[in-house]
């Protein structure tokens, strides 16, 4: 199998730049922050258990035909398997999930971060206050107020790919490779959740490393593997949580002390359990604001009710008018003279 | 005030080369068009943006700002002795904002939904983008009102001509106004960007330092324009106002770069000044370039060298290019292994979006009544301007 280790080499390569340039995790929120959105009361979001993906990817396939998107093919593959093999390096315009790859040494041992390797999914997390909903100028990036999952609207979209630049996750793709693409990302299947069905990478995985379900059931599920004891065995629920398929008997990894996307950027309705640290799947450390909040609280308190370009008009025109009025005159006795 | 057109052939080889890089320009626009942004750019997934928003844009409506500057200066402070130097401004920020308007056309993925902007009903109004694109749209209305007067003035047109000047200083109003909003917001468009953004830029103070250093830019485009016209044309010198105006720019650049070394003492992050990587480096050639031009400005020697005015506003140009290329893209830090270096084609649109701004810029001075007239010959600083 064929699994792409970019995302995390550059992690990890230019480690001290990104530890600098990350900002603590518990950073005070800045003063002229508004408050962060709350998560909404029925809100739908996934699990993923890093420990128990095994890395079959048949999610990414079943994304791919659930969604309608087209294959990938690496440059360096083609040629010999065109067509044959779908091997998506990364998110792009192409691919709203992937599952990618930590490596480090020999790689002799799953869920290690020394000689060891762990897999990681990538795709949008439903942040719950979105940074590409409040930079979108359109309106296309929109937050189901019920069920929270963000979702996008390419007949608003005019392209201007902000919301792909101000991702804190790089999530959202823009499809460079059409003349007339669209920007593509993860929007939890809303298309088969509205006949009963559950988003398809859920549906599909073999042992529930991909858990879909409302937000605090999933937390409570996390919660409970956290406190079960490393090696422990363990049913993990498959497809959705609460559901009647048949369990996945695995045993608990040695996990990470936290959940991500409790709070991690103000939270995410996509939550993460891992036995390596979160930074090494390429999960950032962000505070507990979100970049949202930031940006909007700073902006609504400049052009508040517009009373400051208001004001600034008045003034700038009375400046502006008193000033050319004895300007013109000038200029009128001038052409007398020159008359 | 007057002004004439120059009397020069429209045609030289100058301008034959400017037209040749528009026309590669235009080659290369045509295949984006055709086969997608991808065909054209080395844009991926790490980097949405290149230079084609960065430059042609962010950069672009900064060299735009000289009518910004030159109108708060002398209709607002009012020092009416700069009102030679007001057309000519007016007409490089009409130039530098309808370029990046076109710019963005070529670059927003779904150009052709691009009127959803003005839609009331799709408007987002937390999006700083929006406030960007509703105010540079409306700001370029307003420098075509601003500009107005010498195309009346040339077809004749006295009545109208009357009728603007009369409504004029609600434009210029506007036209202060609405570059204080959207320079600002182009900074606070990088706010959401604190986790990818090296703590040397990233900054809550952003919306400020790029509207302070917008209006440092306008002055020195408007030094740098009077400069070059002068001395391509063989018409008077303009130093004197210029050597003036510098005490200005120096004060403007001042403020910017203390906030800028305030701020960054106050959050403690000045040791990654010295990490040695390629941010440092270039917070480095930025400040060297700012310093430059602080003390060319500012000392009395610098002054009255015509030469080091010059490179003063040159130095300040580069200075606030690169202070926002850098912010925008070398300090920005995508999430996953993306590297970007802008292609051949990539940059041959950039360079002939400038190559036809000047183009036209030269088309138009020869046209229309812009450059003050000189009809005693005597350089413009001696003349009575009140």
């Amino acid at each position: 199998m064929t699994v792409s280790r970019r995302a995390f080499l550059s992690g990890m390569g230019s480690g001290a730049a990104v530890a600098a340039a990350a900002p603590a995790a518990d950073a005070a929120t800045p003063m002229l922050a508004r408050a962060n959105l709350e998560l909404p009361p029925k809100a739908l979001g996934m699990l993923y258990d890093s420990t128990i993906c095994i890395g079959c990817k048949a999610c990414v396939d079943a994304c791919k035909a659930a969604n309608g998107m087209p294959e990938e093919i690496p440059l360096a593959h083609a040629g010999w398997n065109v067509g044959q093999w779908d091997t998506a390096q990364d998110l792009s315009g192409k691919t709203i999930n992937v599952i990618k790859a930590y490596r480090h040494g020999d790689m002799s041992r799953k869920d290690r971060e020394e000689n060891g390797f762990a897999f990681m999914k990538r795709h949008c997390l439903h942040c719950v206050d979105p940074s590409c909903v409040s930079v979108c100028p359109v309106s296309a990036m929109l937050k189901d107020p019920e069920t929270g999952i963000v979702t996008h609207d390419p007949e608003a979209c005019i392209g201007c790919r902000y919301c792909v630049y101000g991702c804190p996750f790089g999530v959202p793709q823009f499809d460079l490779e059409s003349p007339f693409g669209q920007i593509n990302k993860c929007q939890m299947c809303e298309h088969l959740q509205a006949r009963g069905e559950i988003p398809a990478c859920c549906d599909v995985c073999p042992t529930g490393a991909s858990l879909f379900g409302l937000v605090e059931a999933l937390q409570a599920e996390a919660e409970l593997r956290l406190a079960a004891a490393p090696g422990s065995t363990y049913a993990f629920p498959r497809g959705e949580i609460g559901g009647d398929r048949p369990t996945y008997e695995g045993t608990i990894g040695a996990y990470q002390p936290a959940v991500y996307g409790v709070e991690d950027g103000g939270g995410t309705q996509v939550r993460y359990l891992s036995a390596v640290s979160f930074a090494k799947l390429g999960l950032p450390e962000l505070p507990s604001y979100s970049f949202a909040a930031v940006a909007e609280g700073i902006q609504h308190k400049i052009y508040k009710w517009l009373v400051a370009p208001l004001v600034g008009f008045g003034v700038l025109a009375v400046f502006a008018r008193r000033h050319m009025r004895r300007s013109s005159e000038v200029a009128e006795s001038e052409e007398g003279r020159s008359a | 005030m007057t002004y004439a057109p120059l009397r020069r052939g429209l045609f030289t080889p100058l301008t034959l080369v400017l037209a040749v890089l528009a026309a590669i320009a235009a080659f290369y626009v045509a295949l984006r068009f055709m086969y997608g942004l991808g065909a054209v750019t080395n844009l991926n997934p790490g980097y949405p943006w290149g230079i084609w928003v960065v430059v042609d844009i962010v950069i672009g409506t900064a060299f735009g700002c000289g009518g910004f500057a030159m109108a708060l200066l002398v209709y607002i402070f009012n020092r009416g002795d700069y009102h030679p130097l007001v057309r000519p401004a007016l007409l490089g920020g009409l130039l530098g904002y309808g370029l990046a308007g076109m710019a963005v056309i070529i670059d927003l993925g779904r150009y052709w939904q691009a009127y959803n902007i003005l839609l009331p009903w799709y408007a987002q109004p937390n999006s700083v983008m929006l406030e960007v694109a509703l105010c540079v749209v409306v700001y370029i209305a307003v420098l075509v009102v601003e500009f107005s007067p010498a195309v009346f003035e040339r077809f004749g047109l006295a009545g109208l001509r009357r009728w603007a000047q009369r409504y004029m200083f609600l434009f210029v109003a506007l036209g202060v106004l609405l570059p204080c909003m959207h320079q600002s917001s182009l900074g606070s468009l990088l706010l959401v960007m604190e986790s990818q953004l090296s703590p040397l830029w990233y900054s809550l103070w952003l919306p400020v330092l790029f509207v302070v250093s917008a209006l440092a830019m306008g002055y020195a485009i408007v030094v740098f324009e009077a400069t070059v016209v002068s001395e391509a044309f063989d018409r008077p010198s303009e130093h004197r106002l210029l050597s003036r105006m510098s005490v200005v720019v120096g004060c403007i650049l001042l403020a910017f770069m203390a906030l800028r070394w305030f701020d960054l003492l106050a959050r403690g992050v000045v040791d990654l000044a010295f990490a040695g990587d390629l941010n440092a480096t270039m917070f480095w050639i930025e400040n060297a370039l700012f310093a430059f031009a602080l003390l060319a400005f500012l000392l009395p020697a610098g002054r009255a060298s015509k030469r080091t005015t010059f490179l003063a506003a040159v130095a300040l140009l580069l200075g606030g290019s690169l202070y926002r290329l850098d912010a925008y893209l070398v300090a920005y830090q995508p999430v996953g292994n993306w590297t970007y270096f802008p292609s051949v084609p990539e940059l041959m649109v950039t360079i002939g979006v400038f190559a036809f701004e000047i183009l036209l810029y030269l088309a138009l001075v020869k046209m229309l009544p812009v450059l003050a007239a000189h009809p005693s010959g005597a350089p413009a600083g001696t003349q009575p301007a009140e």
